[in-house]
């Protein structure tokens, strides 16, 4: 099943973002979060402390999970609208022993 | 450095109206917002209404600090903003509740907030199988718009029991167009067979192949589980909301008065009827101050701006005075509604006790209940020392998700009359992650001046 939904909010014009230099597809006008987990990208980073996976909450850039790096500055995934060419890449854990 | 009359911090219904009103007696108004345009997904006739009205808006503007003498600092696509402002009208919404339970943080977990973003303004199904989870309208909103764009929902889990909806019933009639509109995505949900399970709630969730394998079970009032039969549910989104908590960071960084209150959902700025805080020119509006909704947000909010209005000086108070008189009415109706709904999203303290010790708490730090509880043990009774002891709240979403349910914990282990007694985490700035980029934008180090040197 499709999880992108056909309305008149959206006009279905492909954008292709990377993850990691993997090509991905996002439509215009979704964020940059909604895009991966619309992708099946659900994992975004890693917990500080117990290394746990962890993926977009809250979408309304509160929880701070969806936290990635975006063309090299980090940057909220649910606040970054998803535009043509985007490199999006995950943050490595910390080496930091918290 | 731009000056305003009034600065008006958030964009949803709330902020938009108080800003409108605001501006429509002549007083200078910045709006700001995080998102990328204003009133959410709530009204896009209320968004003309803002682009052809004076309000300056600042979207997309991520606002990190506030000052006592009302000094915005924002950082917005162009670089570091910042203005001053004679009054304040705060407008920050909500966060939504989710009261932890075991394997809440596995991704492709979301908040019911989270999914009704998704279907309303990103055009996305939540997952190609969904659960929906938790209490409150939202419930009903998600899993019919769901269903009604092709999805599929698996089943809705709901902490409220039929009894506790048809107590609702005489304060929805104050608003027979939501009442109808409710009745239309039960029908939606009956129709597509879709299994309702009342007094259930999630208390597990667990990775199994491709899906999401969630455990149900029955629940008492206060939503504690009880040892009956568990039903399992697989869905590749597990949707889960247990009601809102106001934003209070900003009125909280600035001293105002703040009382706890349920049935609003949590931690409150004091204020009268139009918004007015404790503090001078400071003004809470929406379900910032106090969850009623988004119908009654905007009405209360006109209020709010217009009260603001009147505070300063506005030309004509007699007129203003008139105009606030004329929205009394309907502010009684839609704040009764309002409250019907909030009631059934109030939290009970006793839902806290549902948390597992192994279950981690606060996300940001990986905190667990187990060490809430320790630190309570040891003496941590108030909520800035539980931070202090164990980094609860710490994190980069300082306390905004964890912070309701920490307070709770806290609350009961101690054996507390009161949320009042443990207190909140102080809030600090930066109110939102801020890089040091942001900030001082692209410079050229030869342009950044040497003083000379002390002498010697």
């Amino acid at each position: 099943m499709r999880m992108r939904i056909h309305d008149s909010n959206h006009s279905g014009e492909e954008v292709p973002l990377f993850l990691d230099d993997r090509p991905l597809t996002a439509r215009a006008g979704e964020n940059v979060a909604a895009a991966l987990f619309a992708s099946g990208v659900k994992a975004l980073r890693s917990s500080p402390r117990l290394r746990q996976a962890r993926g977009m909450f809250c979408l309304m850039g509160s929880c701070q999970e969806c936290l990635v790096m975006i063309d090299g500055r980090r940057a909220l995934a649910c606040q970054t609208l998803a535009t043509a060419g985007l490199h999006i890449e995950t943050i490595p854990p910390t080496s930091a022993n918290v | 450095m731009s000056e305003f009359d009034v600065a008006v911090i958030g964009g949803g219904p709330a902020g938009t109206h108080a800003s409108l009103a605001a501006a429509s007696t002549g007083l200078s108004v910045a709006l700001f917002d995080d998102d990328p345009s204003a009133g959410g997904q709530f009204d896009r006739a209320l968004r003309c209404e803002l682009a052809s009205s004076k309000v300056s808006t600042f979207f997309a503007h991520s606002v990190w600090a506030v000052t006592g003498a009302y000094r915005i600092d924002a950082v917005g696509p162009q670089g570091p903003v910042h203005c001053t402002s004679r009054a304040l009208i705060v407008a920050s919404g909500t966060t939504e509740r989710v009261v932890p339970f075991e394997g809440w943080t596995t991704p492709g977990v979301i908040g019911l907030a989270a999914a009704r973003i998704l279907l309303n303004s990103q055009g996305l199904l939540p997952g190609r199988s969904t659960l929906v989870a938790g209490c409150g309208p939202l419930l009903a909103a998600v899993a019919a718009k769901t269903l009604e764009n092709g999805g599929k929902v698996e089943a809705i889990a709901d902490l409220a029991g039929t009894a506790d909806w048809v107590r609702t019933l005489p304060a929805m009639a104050a608003r027979p167009d939501l009442l109808l509109q409710a009745l239309k995505w039960w029908r939606t949900i009956r129709r597509a067979g879709t299994p309702r399970y009342g007094r259930h709630s999630v208390v597990r969730v667990e990775p199994a192949s491709e899906y999401l394998r969630a455990t149900l079970a029955p629940c008492d009032a206060s939503g504690l589980p009880l040892n009956a039969h568990r039903t399992t549910v697989l869905a590749d989104c597990i949707v889960v909301g247990h009601g809102f908590t106001p934003a209070t960071e900003i009125t909280r960084l600035l001293r105002a008065e703040h009382r706890y209150s349920r049935g609003a959902g949590g931690w409150i700025a004091v204020a009268d009827q139009d918004g007015r805080t404790s503090r001078t020119l400071l003004y809470v509006a929406g379900d910032a101050a106090g969850i009623v909704g988004a119908a009654a947000s905007a009405t209360c909010a006109m209020l709010t701006g217009l009260a603001c209005a009147f505070d300063l000086g506005a030309a004509d108070p007699s007129r203003l005075k008139r105009r606030m008189e004329s929205l009394r009415g309907a502010q009684r109706r839609a704040v009764r509604y309002g409250h019907a709904m909030a009631a059934l999203m109030a939290p009970s303290a006793a839902h806290a006790d549902s948390i597992p010790p192994g279950t981690i708490v606060c996300r940001c730090e990986d905190v667990t209940r187990a060490e809430i509880d320790a630190a309570c043990d040891a003496g941590a009774h108030d909520m800035n020392q539980l931070k202090a002891w164990t980094r609860c709240g710490m994190g980069p979403c300082q306390g905004r998700t964890c912070g309701d349910i920490a307070g709770e914990l806290l609350m009961r282990r101690v054996g507390a009359p009161s949320r009042e007694a443990v207190g909140y985490f102080s809030a600090r700035m930066p109110l939102r992650p801020v890089t040091i980029e942001a900030l001082t934008g692209d410079f050229n180090y030869d342009d950044i001046p040497i003083p000379q040197a002390a002498p010697l």
